[in-house]
């Protein structure tokens, strides 16, 4: 429900945002702009420059550490000494090897991830295409209601739902394969894909849909001709958002799959590597890495619609 | 080809292309089905494009949902029904105490950080030259697993050769000699506001991202009238930004409230929920997973639905007042 008031805001927000920067500035308007950084400027700017380092070091400093070649000098002087122009020739790939090396192997959980996370976005994303379709342009007795009782479901918190479901599972010998994964992910994002995906079909002009319907297009053509084409851009948002949610997993991953080397995704890996190597950072700083790398690029590629995607819906879970 | 259990990564990626296609096969008859009959019975649409997720939403939220309410008046095992007992232990026991307590803490102040933050530094960088990039910096944690993040600020925490313990005994050391960094994740119950550190600067992106679309929504004739009544800096902030963006920010609110309560990565990687650092999410982790206490890990999963209601009760009133306005 709060995402309603999200979309609600957020919509509302954006248009007049791209308006402004699609129009040219007049002359006024910029002196404004001018103005106002003066009025505010040296300590808006140091606070700001705070705020911009505190949130950038803690991530550098691992960063610079995953690349320390001896294993010593991680654990015996801060990273920043690494940054001293003497120590620049210790730099090294040694912690990656050994993170995905025939020991720690976290290569084969790189690949559970990959793994787990294509069809939890796939499957999920194709069923609310069909039943926000279904939302918006068919006619059918008890569509409000259903349409409130899948809306409600967002605010289910998962853990509601794990021990019964693992028990099922159990029961059809499926624990502990990538079935299970999967299934999980796409029934627990289907409530948020439906009202999301829904939002955005609405917003198709009804003559449109009406116009192949006359023309005597059957659903399925409709669907597959007309709509699927123009939901492009929002069926981009949502998948950044679900692939950010499932590869960034952790319940789902430890409640399902546990730490196996067969299926477990990174998360759940070195979730539990920190419990019990603690200490070990040039694995950790290593492992870590290895599975930002991922939602990372994605992220920094497709920015805008993940912004997108968060302002349309940030409940889940 | 082993379909529940490949062990190398051929065969796993085999078995994900083989379930795709099983999936897409699914859809192709479906839509078949839907597509051959020259006069297709009414009711035979709405089936066939909703049936799937009703199903599917039915069998893995609602059904399992009503069990587990069920599970939570009965004993560790699910077989002798216990009443309430499990809902008295989580209430009275004074270690459930201490979580209901971190909880608290958890919930009052990671979204009020995280909203006021993110608050401020949007509007100190909105339309400045370097907006995109300072952005682009504080939003970056939104994009990383908990885990990840967790693994960054252990390492910040780290009693040896973390940052935070270096800059303080640099900065205590100037008035005590040889001063020693504490233990920050061991010291209760300190320790919960240095995880709530974490979750905060998790956050803060989102809430800057929102709070910063809102910002640039305010019609720019009420800050340039602003302006020209010689309204600057600080007084533009409180009185004119903040109450137009308002049910963003409620907004912003009741979603971090709700993301942090039900979040249990950051406590769990960190700590594991020792040192009285455990949260209800977390417990219910431990209960249910590590301890097989299915009554008591149905409780605290209830408990968790129920303090999740009110906060979504007042989302919506604030929703329609602000709709109203409108």
């Amino acid at each position: 429900m709060s995402v309603a008031v999200e979309v609600g805001t957020a919509r509302h927000a954006v248009e007049p945002a791209q308006a402004t920067k699609e129009r040219k500035l007049t002359r006024k308007e910029k002196r404004m702009i001018e103005a106002k950084n003066k009025l505010s400027s040296p300590w808006a700017s140091a606070i700001a420059l705070i705020i911009a380092i505190l949130w950038t070091v803690p991530t550098f400093g691992l960063l610079v550490t995953s690349f320390r070649g001896n294993r010593r000098d991680i654990s015996n002087s801060g990273w920043w000494e690494a940054l001293l122009p003497q120590n620049w020739g210790r730099f090294g790939l040694e912690n990656y090897e050994q993170a995905l090396g025939a020991q720690n192997r976290l290569g084969d959980y790189f690949v559970n991830s990959i793994v787990v996370t294509v069809p939890s976005v796939l499957i999920p994303i194709t069923l609310a295409l069909l039943a926000a379709y279904a939302f918006a342009w068919l006619d059918f007795k008890g569509k409000n209601v259903l349409f409130v009782a899948v809306f409600a479901l967002q605010v289910v918190p998962i853990q509601v739902t794990m021990i019964p479901l693992l028990t099922q599972y159990v029961n059809w010998g499926l624990n502990g394969s990538f079935w299970v994964l999967w299934l999980s992910h796409t029934m627990f994002g289907l409530p948020l894909a439906v009202f999301l995906l829904h939002n955005f079909m609405v917003e198709i002009p009804r003559e449109l849909v009406e116009a192949a319907r006359v023309d005597g297009a059957s659903h399925v053509a409709t669907f597959l001709r007309v709509i699927l084409p123009l939901m492009t851009p929002a069926i981009a948002s949502f998948a950044i958002f679900q692939f950010l949610w499932v590869w960034n997993d952790l319940l789902v991953a430890l409640a399902f799959a546990g730490n196996t080397p067969d299926i477990a995704p990174l998360t759940a890996r070195l979730s539990d590597m920190v419990g019990s190597r603690g200490s070990a950072w040039h694995l950790l700083s290593a492992g870590a890495f290895i599975s930002m790398i991922v939602p990372m690029g994605v992220f920094l590629a497709l920015q805008r619609y993940f912004v997108r995607g968060l302002l349309a819906g940030s409940v889940k879970g | 080809m082993d379909l529940l259990h490949p062990t190398d990564a051929l065969g796993k990626f085999a078995l994900m292309v083989l379930a795709v296609l099983i999936f897409v096969a699914a859809m192709a008859i479906i839509l078949a089905i839907l597509n051959l009959p020259k006069r297709a019975p009414k009711w035979l649409a709405p089936v066939c494009f909703l049936g799937p997720t009703l199903i599917a939403v039915s069998f893995g939220l609602i059904y399992p949902a009503i069990v587990t309410v069920s599970n939570s008046v009965h004993d560790k095992t699910g077989d002798a029904f216990v009443g309430l007992a499990n809902y008295v232990t989580a209430f009275t026991q004074p270690e459930f105490l201490i979580v209901l307590r971190n909880t608290v803490f958890w919930v009052v102040l990671v979204p009020t950080l995280s909203t006021a933050l993110g608050l401020v530094y949007s509007a100190l960088v909105d339309r400045t030259r370097f907006e995109k990039l300072a952005k682009t910096l504080v939003f970056m944690p939104m994009a990383i697993s908990m885990v990840g993040a967790s693994i960054i600020w252990k390492f910040m925490y780290d009693n040896k050769v973390g940052l935070l313990s270096a800059c303080y005994e640099w900065f205590v050391g100037m008035f005590v000699p040889n001063a020693q960094a504490p233990q920050w994740l061991m010291n209760a119950p300190l320790n919960n506001f240095f995880l709530i550190v974490v979750m905060v600067w998790i956050q803060s992106g989102f809430a800057m991202t929102v709070l910063s679309a809102a910002i640039k929504a305010i019609p720019d004739d009420i800050t340039e009238a602003a302006m020209l009544d010689g309204i600057g800096g600080w007084k533009m902030f409180t009185q004119i930004t903040i109450p137009m963006i308002r049910p963003s920010i409620v907004v912003v609110l009741t979603t971090v409230a709700m993301t942090s309560l039900k979040a249990f990565d950051v406590v769990r990687t960190m700590t594991g929920g020792n040192y009285d650092t455990s949260v209800v999410a977390n417990e219910f982790y431990t209960q249910s997973f590590k301890y097989n206490n299915q009554g008591l890990g149905a409780a605290l999963a209830v408990i968790l639905f129920v303090i999740i209601i009110p906060v979504i009760v007042y989302n919506v009133k604030q929703l329609k007042k602000a709709e109203d306005v409108r």
